[in-house]
């Protein structure tokens, strides 16, 4: 089985019995250790796990049992997945001394019991507060497409585990971007459920208010076939809605004939490379979209997700910055203990001006269905660059990465992050829809993936 | 937001990490007012965009 597969052709070979789980799951644990020492994309390797997951599945077909829909197909977690056995990580050496996790995040069950086979945790930037996909204490993880270059982050080795071609389905969460950001640095797609679609039961937090759980992967079935097979409520998860399962994967090819769709202007055109904008001038352009809408007051927006994201995260490690600072990475420590010392009504008066974007950005989805912005302003950045140039103006990297993804997290819409594969560095756009219209923005990634304008492409070795 | 001087925000600084119980490091300090200007400046743009004094927050959040 070829480790580029996707995990559609991987599924539906080992149901038919073309291959087996077990070879497919020695292919992608040959291909980690191949890859891996370059790409540090994976953190702890679950060798044995896998080849019983993968026994067990061939083993069910020999037996007659029908299998699920995702039957052998290798994934892996970012590394603040509870993965039984492993100490929970999420990214920093403080969690190192944790007792290893009792159970998997529900998220893992649900990929398992559609058959999918968990090969391993993923690097990620510490306590998932960074925009990079660099780690002081594991090593940055690195692009596919250049590995001298960031993969973004927070969920940098998914991104890096996906484009690479070490698994064809990883899990990332996103509470300002970090999915949507290495999606796009890496050239893959990314799916950004709405707020509280799927569980994140067992899984280490960073800003509850605004914290998602979603897959990345090289195809939009493949993503869809993840998503579907996490989706429903679990009482575990307290923010998790109560909300009937509703399948994507059914829907991909239904084409996006009657749909509104507009390009997302003011805080969204300013600020870009030339890469961001003809990017979504090409997905645009594809559309054959024309029209455009404003985000009321998004830059606004960006900034209270700033102020709630530096002041939640603060309080969730408070007792850590009082006891192990010196054991963080310097610069998530400094910012979170600066987010410890911001008054508390300057973040009431954030979470006030939520509820009322909230609100206006939902008018929006009277008059369009979904809405197309960059997904980053840029391209990836080398490993260790520190400013990038906005509109002229030299500006810190690591927030500014997050610039087009914080005001839409920030109200909990659902994005599909899509892979244009510019030369010589891809690049992602995002396609926004209504609250629980998941559907909608993958129909229209499909569209353009069957039209050839979106790609996972795949990087040179 | 407000006409804070320097000096004020090294005081509240010092100060505040007392009443926090964190840890202080003089070598930290310049990158944790560089943050915290950052996160006051923005929070500054937040408030001031009006609102009235009925208007929910959104801490609990729901799509």
């Amino acid at each position: 089985m070829d480790a580029w597969a996707s995990a559609a052709e991987i599924a539906e070979k080992v149901a038919s019995g073309a291959t087996k789980a077990a070879a497919v799951t020695e292919t992608a644990l040959a291909r980690i250790a191949e890859r891996n020492g370059v790409l540090n994309a994976f953190t702890a390797v679950a060798a044995e796990r896998a080849r019983a997951k993968a026994a067990a599945i061939d083993a069910a077909r020999a037996r007659g049992v029908p299998l699920g829909a995702l039957a052998g197909v290798p994934f892996a977690v970012k590394n603040l997945f509870d993965v039984a056995g492993l100490p929970t990580l999420a990214g920093s050496k403080i969690n190192r001394a944790r007792a290893p996790a009792g159970a998997d995040a529900t998220l893992i069950a649900r990929l398992e019991a559609a058959g999918a086979v968990l090969v391993g945790a993923l690097n990620m930037g510490e306590y998932a507060y960074d925009f990079t996909g660099e780690n002081v204490h594991d090593g940055p993880s690195r692009n596919p497409h250049d590995t001298g270059r960031m993969t973004g982050g927070s969920s940098g080795g998914t991104g890096a585990a996906v484009a690479g071609g070490l698994v064809a389905i990883a899990l990332g969460s996103d509470t300002n971007g970090s999915i949507r950001v290495p999606s796009s640095l890496c050239g893959v797609f990314g799916l950004k459920p709405t707020y509280g679609r799927l569980s994140r039961a067992r899984t280490f937090p960073f800003v509850a208010s605004l914290d998602h759980l979603g897959p990345l992967a090289r195809t939009t079935m493949d993503l869809a076939l993840a998503y579907d097979a996490m989706q429903g409520h679990d009482p575990e998860d307290p923010v998790c809605v109560d909300r009937p399962a509703e399948p994507v994967a059914p829907l991909l090819a239904r084409g996006t004939d009657g749909l509104r769709i507009a390009v997302a202007s003011g805080h969204f055109k300013r600020g870009a490379f030339p890469e961001a904008a003809a990017a979504v001038e090409r997905v645009a352009t594809a559309l054959g979209v024309t029209r455009e809408i404003e985000l009321p007051q998004a830059a606004r927006a960006r900034a209270a997700a700033y102020v709630i994201t530096a002041t939640e995260g603060a309080a969730l490690h408070l007792e850590r910055l009082r006891k192990q600072a010196g054991d963080f990475d310097p610069a998530v420590r400094d910012r979170l203990i600066a987010g410890a010392m911001v008054p508390a009504p300057l973040v009431m008066q954030a979470q006030k001006f939520r509820r009322w974007y909230r609100s206006e950005v939902l008018k929006l989805f009277a008059e369009v269905d979904a809405i197309l912005a960059p997904a980053t302003p840029c391209t990836a950045p080398r490993l260790g660059q520190q400013t990038l140039v906005l509109d002229g103006v030299e500006m810190p990297l690591r927030p500014n990465l997050g610039l087009y993804t914080q005001p839409i997290s920030f109200t909990g819409l659902p994005v599909v992050a899509v892979p244009v594969p510019l030369e010589p560095l891809p690049i992602g756009v995002q396609i926004i829809a209504a609250p629980w219209r998941e559907d909608v923005g993958l129909r229209i990634a499909h569209r353009l993936e069957t039209g050839q304008i979106v790609a996972a492409r795949r990087p040179p070795e | 937001m407000s006409d804070a001087k320097d000096d004020d925000l090294d005081d509240y600084i010092e100060a505040s990490a007392r009443v926090l119980g964190l840890p202080l490091e003089p070598a930290w300090t310049s990158a944790i007012k560089a943050n915290l200007q950052v996160t006051l400046r923005l929070a500054g743009v937040v408030a001031e965009f009006e609102l009235p004094d009925e208007a929910e927050p959104a801490p609990t959040f729901e799509a």
